[in-house]
């Protein structure tokens, strides 16, 4: 299978946020930036799927030049060449914009399969890969748990609200929304992988010459704020465990009124 | 001028799902009028009625066999270029998830996933969604015709103050791509319940020291129906299943009530689970940040404080 992956590089989940002084933006000072944990497991999933049926997989990004860091950490883990498409300059926070500029970047490509993770860590849409399937005019499958590959068929296992498993068989091209742990944990590069990666060529294109259509930018952000934070709650005392225990379930059942 | 709503959901036989009633109710907390709705079952028709309760001023049938998302857009498209709503809602479950970034590329719309609450200012449609897993809220508004938005389950209340709804026919449209659903059935490798639906979560961390001891929060669970929920280093460390994860990386839980037994508080845990109505934690380290979103904290030994609790809440709860 020739894959293609997604990879978006996001703030490390750690990071702690700080609203801008124009209120409508992150400061970015000091920020770590990492392959989006989401996408981590994606690009796993991935590359096992090519080891298992002889394939190769180009990992593709878009955004500003840090980007390329994200991409030489996605060929230390595997992937066998890695696309960016540089926004360096450019207006890309939404979600339309970059899945169109993905889906023209695609459309140059040779491929079977695209695969998505959940969402990234920074945005928290998830909309890119539907969107994409739709730009592409193919077939669309969200939030897979399982995936395997025979007979040029992907066979898709999903876990949906109210306990139910649900199984797909997907031809190709599609495009495949990984869930987290869909083939286990993320691998640690070795240091001679890391090595190797830093030989491979990254290919990059502008995101100027795909001719994205800045119009259709339709969701405007106006403010960030922070949530509002909990009102401090209270260790419960007690002379001894029970009467600790005891007192919580009366403040379950009178004050918080959850039992 | 419109408000017009349209929403989209699903319907079983045993009602309307909740995630289209939290959306209906929300268009109409909002001032959506009127609120049309397309509700997919099988065999669930006479159900779809319910949704007037919610608020929904007309409903849309749709009686599907097995489940092809390329068919639904297709199904809700001649809806929408009828009706022409200034917003279409989705819950942001599944199939609302998918179902809204198909329908937000085909019509070149504004797109906010995950949101808390929607309000129009004149004709204008806003939102409020988290990001950054919720460490900053962003205001958005949503620019342009047939706007999309998908509501965050169990964020909004359902209100049933209705009366039921007109029900019409709604033909399946389009044809099945290469996504062919082949089975479809109850009962999952996880808990009993559902973990972003449960009222009650009992979740387990690292101070649980192996998964030898995991018991202890499956037999918490029992006496409350809960769903069992795990830190991300108890599934990185192969003692529970991936699906079970809260926070950044995993599910977002939003329960009544949500019980974390031997979980220090990690901000990429407490993003996932801090918006819940009631925390209880149990930790023996009383500088834990578990205790700062805790409304009662039990600073002891869980493995003494766990099994006295479970049996506690037996005798409470009957």
């Amino acid at each position: 299978m020739k894959i293609i992956a997604c990879v978006r590089q996001t703030p490390d989940t750690e990071t702690v946020v700080k609203i801008a002084g124009d209120g409508k933006s992150i400061e970015t000072d000091g920020i770590k930036y990492i392959i989006g944990p989401y996408d981590e497991y994606s690009l796993e999933a991935a590359v096992q799927l090519k080891d298992e049926t002889s394939g190769n997989v180009t990992a593709l990004s878009l955004g500003p030049s840090r980007v390329g860091e994200a991409l030489r950490a996605s060929l230390a883990r595997g992937a066998d060449s890695a696309v960016h498409i540089n926004t360096d300059g450019a207006e890309t926070d939404d979600a339309l914009v970059v899945a169109s500029a993905l889906a023209e970047q695609i459309k140059k490509m040779d491929y079977d399969v695209v695969i998505t993770s959940t969402k990234g860590s920074d945005s928290d849409r998830g909309a890119v890969g539907p969107m994409l399937a739709e730009l592409l005019g193919l077939p669309y499958i969200g939030l897979v748990s399982e995936i395997a590959c025979s007979d040029g068929k992907f066979n898709c296992k999903r876990q949906v609200e109210g306990g139910v498993t649900e199984s797909f068989t997907v031809s190709t091209p599609a495009v495949i929304c990984c869930e987290q742990g869909v083939r286990g944990q993320a691998r640690y590069p070795s240091l001679m992988q890391i090595m190797k990666a830093k030989k491979k060529k990254i290919e990059v294109v502008d995101f100027a010459s795909l001719g994205v259509d800045g119009g259709l930018a339709k969701l405007e952000l106006e403010s960030l704020e922070y949530p509002p934070e909990r009102p401090p709650g209270r260790i419960i005392d007690g002379d001894s465990l029970d009467a600790k225990l005891d007192e919580l379930i009366r403040l379950l059942k009178e004050e918080a009124k959850v039992l | 001028m419109s408000k017009a709503v349209l929403v989209i959901g699903e319907v079983t036989t045993a009602g309307v799902a909740k995630g289209a009633l939290e959306c209906i109710s929300e268009a109409k907390r909002a001032g959506a009028d009127p609120v049309e709705v397309v509700l997919f079952g099988q065999g669930a028709k006479d159900q779809a009625a319910a949704a007037g309760k919610a608020g929904a001023s007309q409903v849309h049938y749709v009686e599907e066999a097995g489940y092809s998302l390329s068919q639904r857009a297709e199904t809700v498209k001649g809806v929408i270029d009828s009706k022409s709503p200034a917003l279409v809602m989705l819950s942001s479950n599944t199939y609302g998830k998918e179902l809204a970034g198909v329908l937000a590329a085909r019509y070149k719309s504004a797109l906010a996933t995950e949101c808390l609450e929607i309000r129009f200012e004149g004709d204008v449609v806003k939102a409020t969604r988290p990001m950054l897993a919720g460490k900053v809220l962003a205001k958005v508004k949503l620019n342009g015709a047939v706007a999309v938005a998908t509501l965050r389950p169990n964020t909004v209340p359902a209100t049933e103050d209705g009366a039921d709804a007109p029900v019409a026919d709604l033909a399946l449209g389009g044809s099945a791509d290469g996504v062919v659903l082949t089975d479809s059935s109850k009962g999952s490798s996880g808990g009993e319940v559902d973990l972003s639906e449960a009222a009650v979560v009992v979740a387990g961390g690292r101070g649980l020291k192996g998964p030898e001891n995991f018991h202890l929060i499956d037999e918490l669970a029992e006496p409350l129906h809960a769903a069992i929920g795990a830190t991300r280093m108890v599934v990185d460390a192969g003692w529970k299943d991936f699906h079970l994860q809260v926070g950044q990386t995993g599910k977002v839980v939003t329960p009544d009530l949500y019980i974390a037994v031997g979980i220090s508080g990690a901000i990429q845990h407490l993003v996932g689970m801090q918006n819940s109505g009631c925390i209880v934690a149990i930790n023996n380290d009383p500088g834990a940040p578990i205790f700062k979103v805790a409304d009662y904290g039990i600073v002891e030994d869980l493995f003494e404080a766990t099994p006295k609790l479970t049996e506690k809440l037996k005798a409470a709860v009957n």
